[in-house]
């Protein structure tokens, strides 16, 4: 599959913002680590929002027709990318009522305050659900006909959003160990996902041959002529391939900016609660994820490769 | 009513005439014009709706070329329809063809994701999806003679290797030949039941032109008026 980085960044961005706004209400409600005070549940809240409305924006720029968006809200009981704006359009008003009810503070509204911001989180957890359907209900790409694509959007979503709200604890001791050890069992879980998750797409795919597509299962079939000189929408978006050796390399720089080094760095944040070691882990952890990103698009293969040649995808 | 192709891989010369004549006949009309990329320039490309690729089959000496023109199969199961945000991909329930209503369609490619047989192209003029319509604009049309109410490509093949027709009716010509033949729809295993059915190469018998044995009597006499006449 053609990487669009509009879709990439898109992904990312509102996977984090959601995470964020689900751990930061959890830690509001429950009162994690002694709770938070209301300045930060704001500024955690309005960070959520705008992560989330910046990658929505993003999603307008992968559209060849931008002006019929407004349609994609129509389908929502057949389409998961309709249910995935329904969702994320109806998430907003009541992320607004919690963050707008915590910074005005008033004695009284405590209920709804905690009503609102449950439903947003309850909102926020099936929006990122519902990204990860939009790739995983595809029996055309078997890369990502799992469910472990949906899972590890929401673990990653997670995982860096604990790493946001991290950074905007302030370091009273007890109080960020609480986040650090969420930080870190958010990161060990997302880690393990996605490891199994290379693992279980390593193999080509049995079920779909270059046999089954000519329907000729009794010999060897090999593509002759493709019937175009040159390149075709299907070619263009589908044909893109990439070599073992370099999705090998991504991986590992993912998984060593993704995991292992804010891990590393989560870990010597133990002994002094170091701000800009949170700030670090984040960026790192942000490019590890915008390059896992890419690599689940471009390690995706759609069945129409093998009306090219492809033996199997 | 379940209208669709069938193609006779038997048959089929890869000649692309029906690739062309689906591109003149979509010079006009709701999803016209089917954009040019290039072409007359380096790298031409553009969008078509039926697209012929050829293929090896078996292994040299008993290998044999394949012509495969493929288009929208327009599935029972059309897995594009299911995915579309927006409505613009539809099956009609009259006769389950596939559509795509221009405008609605908002160019997010995720009905070509959906689509295992590439029917479906993104035309950047318009940033809208395209594909096959099976000529439902010729197909109804009063002012047409009855013969010519068929897809353009179907019309065409020089080599009759295209047929159109009521696959739901197990009396049809289409539906008998898939029948005779035992013609199949692709990748079967996706689950997307495509109305559109390929024949397979038929199994030419061996015809003897050795070890025939002496000519008989009757044989002789007529190679001999034969030679007369020839001579």
């Amino acid at each position: 599959m053609h990487p669009a980085f509009s879709v990439i960044f898109f992904t990312v961005a509102s996977g984090a913002g959601f995470g964020l706004f689900a751990l930061l209400f959890l830690a509001d409600a429950l009162k994690l680590g002694g709770g938070l005070t209301p300045m930060q549940v704001v500024l955690a809240g309005v960070a959520a929002l705008v992560l989330v409305a910046a990658g929505l924006t993003s999603s307008l720029f992968h559209l060849a027709n931008p002006k019929n968006a407004w349609r994609a809200f129509s389908r929502f009981r057949t389409s998961w990318l309709s249910r995935e704006g329904v969702f994320a359009v109806l998430f907003f008003p009541f992320a607004f009522a919690y963050v707008g009810l915590t910074w005005l503070d008033l004695s009284g509204f405590g209920a709804l305050r905690l009503g609102t911001g449950a439903i947003a989180t309850l909102l926020a957890w099936i929006t990122v659900f519902s990204t990860g359907m939009i790739y995983g209900c595809l029996k055309t790409i078997r890369q990502w006909n799992t469910p472990l694509v949906p899972a590890s959007y929401l673990a990653l979503g997670h995982f860096s959003g604990a790493l946001l709200l991290l950074i905007l604890v302030q370091p009273e001791a007890a109080a960020v160990h609480a986040y650090l050890n969420l930080t870190m069992a958010l990161l060990i879980a997302a880690a393990l996902l996605k490891a199994i998750y290379y693992f279980w797409i390593a193999e080509a795919g049995v079920a779909s041959t270059i046999n089954t597509a000519t329907g000729f299962t009794r010999a060897q079939v090999k593509l002759l002529d493709a019937g175009h000189t040159h390149g075709t929408f299907l070619t263009q978006e589908f044909g893109f391939q990439i070599a073992r050796r370099y999705a090998l390399a991504l991986k590992l720089f993912a998984f060593a900016a993704a995991f292992v080094l804010p891990l590393l760095a989560l870990l010597g944040a133990f002994g002094q609660p170091d701000w800009t070691l949170a700030v670090v882990s984040t960026v790192l952890a942000a490019l590890g994820l915008v390059v896992e990103r890419w690599l689940f698009f471009a390690e995706a293969r759609h069945v129409v490769n093998l009306y090219h040649g492809a033996q199997r995808c | 009513m379940r209208l669709g192709l069938v193609i006779d891989l038997d048959v089929c010369v890869g000649c692309h005439a029906c690739a062309v004549a689906c591109k003149e006949w979509n010079a006009s009309g709701t999803t016209a014009p089917l954009t040019d990329y290039q072409p007359y320039g380096a790298e031409p490309s553009g969008v078509w709706f039926n697209r012929i690729r050829h293929y090896e089959v078996g292994e040299y000496p008993n290998n044999k070329t394949i012509n495969f023109p493929m288009s929208c199969m327009h599935c029972e199961d059309a897995a594009c329809v299911t995915v579309c945000p927006t409505g613009a991909s539809y099956k009609r329930a009259e006769d389950g063809i596939v559509l795509v209503d221009q405008d609605k369609c908002m160019g997010c490619n995720y009905c070509s994701w959906a689509c295992p047989y590439g029917a479906r192209e993104l035309d950047r003029e318009s940033g809208t999806m395209k594909k096959c319509t099976l000529c439902v604009d010729r197909i109804y049309d009063q002012n047409l003679p009855v013969e010519e109410r068929q897809p353009a490509c179907v019309l065409t093949c020089p080599a009759h290797a295209r047929m159109f027709g009521d696959l739901d009716d197990p009396q049809s010509a289409v539906s008998t030949t898939v029948r005779e033949r035992g013609g199949y729809g692709l990748m079967p295993e996706l689950g997307y039941n495509p109305t559109n059915h390929y024949l397979p190469p038929r199994k030419a018998k061996p015809i003897p032109t050795e070890g025939l044995g002496k000519p008989g009597f009757k044989e002789r006499l007529k190679g001999l008026a034969n030679r007369i006449v020839k001579r």
